[in-house]
């Protein structure tokens, strides 16, 4: 395979359209329809006991920050604040948006665009990207979440824990947005009917940045800003740690989620932060169970997967040589073992679908 | 010319539940509402190329397994994105313990 191209309006894109690999249909393990049925049911109370331990923390926290404020006391209580703002906020932004949080639509609704204000995403651009993700995952030129590219970009990764490429490319595009419209990449993927919700939304995010500089401006302090905007720098490190988890290292151009997504056992505090999306396998096969059920239907079908890595440190054990070895050759990727009760691999699907010889792999 | 073709017994389908039926080529919904009334759509997403038999059928609302797009499957209004197109919706009736949709 020739160099990787991964723009939206790129030579991979057209040709995994050209070739059925876009839009294709993947593998899911067989769950017996009452079984599915009882994973899928939504629920408003456990998403309602997050969310509220989520905020009240948030408030609990920045407030000992603002009132320990300016001295150096402040700072663990404006870490934790900040990985709930800059991290947790990933996930809920995600859950709410697939509309499994909640049971009631309006506070899937109201969680999502919170979430993604404090995420820095525009909340109608990325409901369509990320539909995009679940049609067409790690699929070159398809797929804009693909958070790895081959080769990886190191420094460019260890700055995203810091959160800096995400910031620098969001508030040139909510700037963009706001005033001149969607972006021709962005039309690619979000109907025209919702580019004037991506145009409003840009608007509000711009003028409520725009007042929490003027009040820092005003009051001669950053402390606004560590309340609101700075946090996604200083916390972003936990949702980037997990989510760099997700399909780093793993295979790309395929339709079978078990070679391209990772499940990870974690420790509690990272599934709060993280709502559960440590299951991925399980999450990308079915994206109608919500967090709270995915426990469940990782036992009802890890006999089908993959063995889920250990933890947050021995996933990393394995990913990052796979990173490294892929500045060498963009064709390697880590293929893991299946357990003797799964069924094989569906490399036909998309080995027909790219027309190519099968990439190297161990 | 329209037809009444018989696609399954009443009791094929759980209440507040839904199959997948195919006919003639093309791939219906039928559905099992929790009042006990029976509704019939096409079998596949608006958005991308899904089939809603794998969805979850709340009150009277159909889920897309794929991105969780919704529609009213009484009248096939989508109802949340990413679904835009409606769903087209046929006549459904019920006799001798058999449900019969209408299509084209």
């Amino acid at each position: 395979m020739s160099k990787r191209d991964y723009s939206l309006l790129g030579p991979d894109g057209a040709r995994a359209v050209a070739t059925g690999l876009a839009a294709a249909e993947w593998y899911h393990t067989d769950v017996p329809r009452k079984e599915m049925k009882a994973l899928m049911q939504r629920s408003d109370a456990p998403a309602i006991r997050d969310t509220l331990l989520l905020f009240g923390l948030m408030a609990g926290f920045a407030g000992i920050g603002i009132y320990l404020w300016p001295s150096w006391y402040s700072a663990p209580f404006w870490l934790a604040y900040g990985v709930l703002y800059g991290s947790a906020s990933d996930s809920r932004w995600h859950e709410a948006g697939h509309g499994t949080a909640f049971k009631t639509p309006w506070m899937n609704n109201a969680l999502y665009e919170v979430a993604s204000f404090m995420i820095m995403r525009n909340s109608a651009t990325w409901r369509w990207s990320h539909a995009r993700h679940h049609t067409d995952t790690y699929i070159v030129g398809r797929d804009p979440e693909i958070a790895i590219m081959r080769p990886p970009a190191f420094a460019k990764l260890i700055a995203a824990f810091f959160g800096l490429p995400d910031v620098a490319a969001f508030f040139p595009r909510m700037l963009y947005n706001a005033f001149i419209g969607v972006h021709p990449s962005e039309k690619t993927f979000v109907p025209e009917s919702e580019w004037p919700k991506v145009v409003r939304v840009a608007r509000i995010s711009t003028a409520i940045y725009a007042a929490t500089f003027a009040l820092a401006l005003w009051m001669g302090s950053i402390l606004p800003l560590m309340v609101i905007g700075l946090p996604r720098l200083y916390g972003a490190w936990h949702h980037v740690m997990t989510g760099l988890l997700q399909h780093g290292g793993l295979a790309d151009n395929v339709i079978d989620h078990r070679l391209n997504s990772r499940t990870v056992y974690m420790n509690p505090v990272s599934r709060f932060i993280y709502w559960n999306m440590n299951y991925h396998v399980e999450h990308h096969m079915f994206p109608m169970v919500p967090y709270h059920a995915l426990p469940r239907l990782h036992a009802a079908i890890k006999h089908d997967l993959p063995a889920p890595n250990t933890s947050i440190a021995q996933a990393f054990a394995e990913m990052w040589p796979a990173l490294k070895r892929q500045l060498a050759s963009e064709e390697y990727f880590l293929k893991r073992d299946l357990p003797a009760t799964a069924k094989p691999y569906r490399e036909d699907f998309h080995l027909a679908a790219l027309g190519a010889a099968p990439a190297a792999a161990e | 010319m329209t037809e009444w073709i018989d696609a399954c017994a009443t009791d094929d389908i759980d209440a507040e539940d839904l199959i997948r039926f195919d006919h003639g080529g093309a791939t219906y919904a039928i559905y099992h509402a929790p009042d006990g009334d029976f509704f019939a759509t096409a079998g596949k997403c608006t958005h991308e190329d899904v089939h809603l038999s794998n969805g979850l059928v709340m009150d009277y609302v159909i889920e897309c397994p794929k991105h969780n797009g919704q529609f009213d499957y009484r009248t096939g209004e989508a109802k949340r994105a990413p679904v835009c197109v409606n769903l087209k919706t046929y006549p459904v009736k019920v006799e001798g313990g058999r449900v019969f949709i209408q299509v084209a």
